[in-house]
């Protein structure tokens, strides 16, 4: 449920849930998110969800925080509740070349390698956002042994694919940008392709991901088909 | 016949903009489009185009323009000064005027006089290759036309179209200054001491070289905060006005992210917007508090205003 709504600034509602990051809050925010997608209200010009908080901004020549905040609260959610959730499999290779981070990872998560890569691959995600830099998705959560700090020193170039772990979250780097997660594989699939105009974007907010495991041979040959 | 403009110099920062583009941010793209829109719709209307049309946003020095083709109109908006270079004469343009321009004839935008942005519109409109419905040029996130990057010198720009209606158009407009920013507080503004909510409505900041499309950073007394120096990474709308962790503010401006960790001491009102963007680094800028009431009257009365200008020309 929303905590709170107050406004932001004078051309968006600020939509509280809380201060916590766990799926359940999340699931919320996704949840008015898409209602309010749905509704395709003219005068709205952006919705935000992010891990506890939904931004929405509106068009002050056409509408005004009352009206907006009115209409979010009275949202129909039960009936918009969204019961089929894409699921969506992104294949990643863990070679050498692409596991920049693979040592860091064993050290500080004292495990090694066969066992990080299996605690990865079996788990289910959940996409909490996407943002940051355009498609990037923030997928949650990763179990409790599986969490690492920031790089020390961010990276000013991190590959364009690479899937990399930070606290709870993996992420998957849709360019090459600067960046401080720790870097686990590289995936082939093009997950924001900027040349369409229509969903650029393969994992949107709300979206169930698994990832599955390819070897060098598989992600060479991954885009000749 | 191919009508376009050779460009002789790029200038600092030229790209094409329009109203933006909407409706994206949760998937991490930015709003963008013209940073001033008065005089961004304004130079639209003098040239007889759509409201929406894309246009030749510059800042500081602007380009330097050589015509090859039919007689087609063009106007400057902002404060703006250029000259009009016709068989070898020159001739001061003045902004807020529509010229008629022909082949051989060029135009040079000088700089924009103690502001930063201005706009050229383009009778008939430019022939761009749009990205999700806006040319809108993002040169961090390379979206838009021309490959999301700025015009370089040498390239050439091709109209669409050729007005019929060429006549003279004009308008008096001059752009005020305005002397404080109003500012709405921002769901953050208990993170900061007491002492800090002071310096931030009280004291003068100056704005940094560093400002551009995407923030307009500032430098002054540190605003110091006593609670959290980050947050969980939410939504962010241009205005917004972040403090992070070395106490000086950073207004969001249209490139600005899809989402920021820094917590928000403030929110830009919207009437305020326009005159902000154009306030040149070096300068000095104070903020005054608003309730949301006020802010929304007052943007009403600065939109009716910017329609009576509209319907002036």
């Amino acid at each position: 449920m929303i905590k709170n709504i107050s406004n932001l600034g004078d051309a968006a509602v600020y939509c509280d849930f809380g201060t916590e990051v766990n799926k359940s809050v999340n699931s919320e925010v996704i949840k008015y998110f898409k209602a309010l997608k749905k509704e395709n209200v003219e005068s709205i010009n952006n919705l935000t969800p992010s891990y506890n908080k939904l931004i929405v901004s509106y068009d002050l020549r056409k509408t005004n925080f009352k009206e907006v905040k009115k209409l979010i609260e009275n949202l129909n959610i039960n009936e918009t509740q969204d019961k089929n959730n894409t699921k969506i499999e992104i294949p990643v290779c863990c070679d050498d070349q692409f596991s920049l981070d693979i040592k860091r990872l064993e050290e500080k998560l004292k495990i090694n390698r066969d066992k990080i890569l299996k605690n990865f691959f079996r788990k289910e995600y959940f996409c909490y956002m996407t943002g940051f830099i355009a498609g990037m998705p923030f997928l949650g959560d990763l179990d409790e042994n599986m969490r690492v700090p920031r790089l020390e020193t961010p990276r000013v170039k991190v590959p364009k694919g690479s899937v990399a772990l930070t606290e709870q979250f993996a992420n998957i780097y849709t360019f090459e940008s600067p960046g401080g997660w720790n870097i686990i594989g590289n995936t082939p699939l093009d997950i924001f392709d900027n040349s369409k105009e229509v969903e650029p974007n393969v994992i949107n907010p709300g979206d169930t991901v698994v990832f599955k495991q390819i070897n060098i041979e598989e992600y060479n040959s991954y885009n000749d088909k | 016949m191919i009508n376009n403009f050779e460009i002789i110099r790029a200038g600092v920062n030229t790209t094409f903009q329009d109203q933006g583009r909407s409706n994206l941010y949760h998937i991490g793209i930015p709003f963008s489009g013209a940073m001033d829109n008065r005089n961004y719709s304004l130079a639209n209307k003098l040239t007889g185009n759509k409201l929406t049309s894309p246009v030749i946003e510059f800042a500081y020095q602007g380009p330097h323009l050589k015509y090859t083709g039919e007689k087609i109109n063009i106007a400057v908006t902002g404060d703006v000064v250029f000259k009009i270079i016709k068989s070898g004469t020159e001739i001061d343009g003045n902004c807020y005027e529509s010229y008629q321009i022909e082949s051989g004839d060029q135009i040079n935008l000088i700089s924009t006089n103690k502001s930063v942005y201005g706009y050229l519109a383009i009778g008939g409109g430019l022939d761009l290759k749009l990205q999700w419905n806006s040319c809108s040029i993002n040169t961090k996130a390379n979206i838009g036309s021309n490959d999301g990057k700025k015009l370089e010198n040498g390239q050439k720009i091709n109209i669409l179209n050729i007005n019929s209606d060429q006549t003279k158009k004009k308008t008096s407009y001059i752009n005020s200054k305005v002397e404080n920013i109003r500012v709405i507080k921002g769901p953050n503004f208990d993170y900061f001491s007491e002492e800090g909510k002071k310096i931030f409505f009280e004291k003068e900041f100056t704005v940094s070289k560093l400002s551009d499309r995407m923030g307009m950073r500032l430098e002054g007394s540190k605003i110091e905060n006593i609670v959290n120096t980050n947050i969980k990474s939410e939504g962010l709308i241009k205005g917004v006005i972040q403090v992070p962790a070395d106490g000086n503010p950073i207004i969001m401006l249209s490139d600005h992210g899809t989402v920021g960790g820094y917590p928000k001491i403030g929110v830009v009102a919207s009437v305020d917007y326009d005159r902000l963007v154009q306030i040149s680094p070096g300068s000095k800028i104070k903020f005054k508090e608003i309730n949301l009431s006020d802010a929304e009257t007052l943007f009403k009365l600065y939109e009716m205003e910017t329609q009576n200008l509209l319907l002036q020309i």
